[in-house]
């Protein structure tokens, strides 16, 4: 009898944000179409672009390896905090998943931060796999302990900025819409947002795309590794991340 | 409460007393889940005042989640997460919950503990729902119809969990469309039509409704000519009598302590042995279709 006595009480703030955080990457990893968005494409982009390269024989400022795995590194963020993040956000509202949560003694600041955090692990997963083949194929790494330091900034503004309209996205369409609008999303931005290729590469359009968030991520990774801080790339993700936030406070539906 | 130009609940007073079992009848559309809704902080009483707990549940939602558990009536969970591995996560969202695995036991989860939420069947999800509901040990439940879809052995052992926490000092609040589950669990029982309150009261309460009895005969030879009609005549005006069978018949109407005497001498008188003779007030469900109508259900 005792066993069901009332015992009410929500957990530490901090339990509560590592138990969503683990669940959201256990979700994310487990996911077959994650994974290949997460770590499958990118690495194959990135063996593929590096062999293209040398083919072509376009004009690159240093080795392809070295100017191509900071441009994956972008793009797999960008998979992760955009595509990922805003379709298990949209098929969360679509089954019912943030209701039953709204239930449970949890804060949506703790649910956004807990979903936050289970982005920076998967992203920690992805760089582990997609740094190993770059160095692997002989990439020279990010310069120094500076050049660690600017990249994981640059990853943060990153996150914050895609994640942001992720968000945007998933709490303002259905889910399939969802679906189809951030696959459809992430191909154009792969192409053309300057996230793998430099903007220099993009001729007089270079100008244009570092406003792109795609864009002012991947040249924010590129100097990271070069061991410098892009502030201008910062500031555009900055603004990016201010405008996505105010646009989703405004008009994401739980349900 | 309204949808567009659709009053769903209107003008709904009622109170549920601490350590009770109260369940919400009606049929479907009646407003039994926004009512529950707006006690949740899902919706916003848009005229009158709501507290559970003492708290409001929309602005002191924070207060109040901590203290009560819900069942949604489907759905609210990912996909791929294993049962066990969702009961879990929800535990970890608390700060004494219960153990996972005896309600894993209870709610006959054990079986289907690693299996993908959406291969799930629907009453393991419905037990899933519950599971959801009772892990953070809340002492004000609210279960929207928490044994639809279940087969009988799972929906007694729902009801034994049930009232066991009232015994253990929760307070219970469901929904259902069983009216045996209400007459069975319920400590007061709320029947809500067309977004009105209709009756209140014990089960008992609500059922003594006065004088009316059914009683029903069933014999071994067939009815001798003009026996029942006579039966009829004997019991007096307003008895209602329908003729089941040859050998089965039904009688409605006013009934007092004579009433089983009349029926024993009109046997004697026509030589007639009853194989059972029962003699009922009317229950729950009668009730229920009286105020809610007959076409509904």
């Amino acid at each position: 009898m005792t066993t069901f006595a009332p015992a009410p009480g929500a957990a530490p703030v901090a339990r509560q944000l590592l138990a969503q955080a683990g669940m959201e990457a256990r979700l994310m990893l487990r996911n077959g179409e994650q994974l290949l968005l997460a770590v499958v494409i990118p690495v194959i982009v990135l063996v593929g672009a590096v062999r293209g390269i040398e083919r072509v024989g376009l004009d690159l400022d240093g080795r392809p390896i070295d100017v191509l795995t900071p441009g994956v590194l972008a793009l797999a963020v960008m998979s992760t905090a955009f595509t990922s993040l805003a379709i298990a956000t949209g098929f969360e509202r679509r089954y019912g998943v943030l209701k039953r949560l709204g239930t449970a003694p949890l804060s949506r600041a703790t649910l956004l931060g807990g979903k936050v955090l289970a982005l920076l692990l998967v992203e920690v997963f992805q760089f582990v796999v997609i740094g190993g083949v770059g160095f692997a194929l002989g990439w020279s790494g990010p310069s120094g302990l500076g050049g660690v330091l600017a990249l994981v900034v640059a990853a943060l503004f990153g996150t914050a900025a895609f994640a942001s309209l992720g968000m945007l996205l998933a709490g303002s369409l259905r889910a399939e819409a969802t679906l189809a609008a951030a696959n459809l999303v992430y191909l154009l931005l792969l192409a053309g947002g300057a996230v793998i290729l430099p903007a220099s590469l993009y001729g007089g359009l270079g100008d244009v795309v570092r406003w792109l968030p795609s864009g002012a991520l991947g040249e924010a990774v590129r100097s990271a590794c070069d061991g410098a801080v892009a502030v201008r790339d910062l500031v555009v993700l900055l603004v990016w991340t201010v405008l996505g936030s105010a646009l989703t406070a405004r008009t994401f539906k739980w349900e | 409460m309204r949808y567009g130009d659709k009053l769903a609940v209107d003008a709904l007073s009622l109170t549920v007393e601490r350590g009770t079992i109260t369940a919400v009848l009606g049929p479907n559309g009646a407003g039994k889940t926004t009512t529950l809704e707006t006690c949740e902080g899902y919706r916003r009483a848009q005229a009158g005042t709501v507290r559970v707990l003492g708290l409001d549940p929309v602005r002191q939602r924070a207060a109040l989640l901590p203290r009560i558990g819900v069942m949604l009536q489907s759905g609210g969970a990912w996909s791929g997460a294993r049962a066990e591995e969702m009961l879990r996560h929800f535990a970890r969202l608390h700060a004494h919950p219960q153990d996972v695995g005896l309600l894993m036991e209870r709610l006959a989860l054990h079986e289907c503990g690693r299996t993908p939420y959406r291969r799930l069947s629907g009453g393991q999800q419905q037990r899933l729902g519950l599971a959801l509901a009772l892990i953070g040990r809340p002492e004000l439940v609210f279960v929207d119809e928490p044994t639809a879809g279940m087969d009988p052995q799972i929906r007694r052992a729902v009801w034994e969990l049930l009232e066991e926490l009232r015994a253990a000092g929760a307070t219970v609040v469901l929904t259902t469309h069983y009216l045996e589950e209400a007459e069975r669990l319920a400590d007061r029982v709320h029947i809500l039509d067309r977004g009105r309150l209709v009756a209140s009261g014990t089960p008992l309460e609500l059922t003594r409704g006065g004088t009316v009895a059914t009683i029903r005969i069933v014999v071994t030879q067939p009815f001798p000519e003009g026996a029942p009609a006579e039966l009829v005549r004997a019991l007096g005006d307003g008895t209602e009598l329908t003729v089941l069978d040859p050998l089965s018949l039904q009688l409605s109407g006013p009934a007092d302590s004579s009433t089983l005497a009349t029926v024993a001498s009109w046997c004697a008188r026509h030589d007639v042995l009853p194989e059972s003779l029962s003699l009922g007030q009317r229950n729950l469900e009668d009730v229920f279709l009286e105020l809610t109508g007959r076409e509904t259900l």
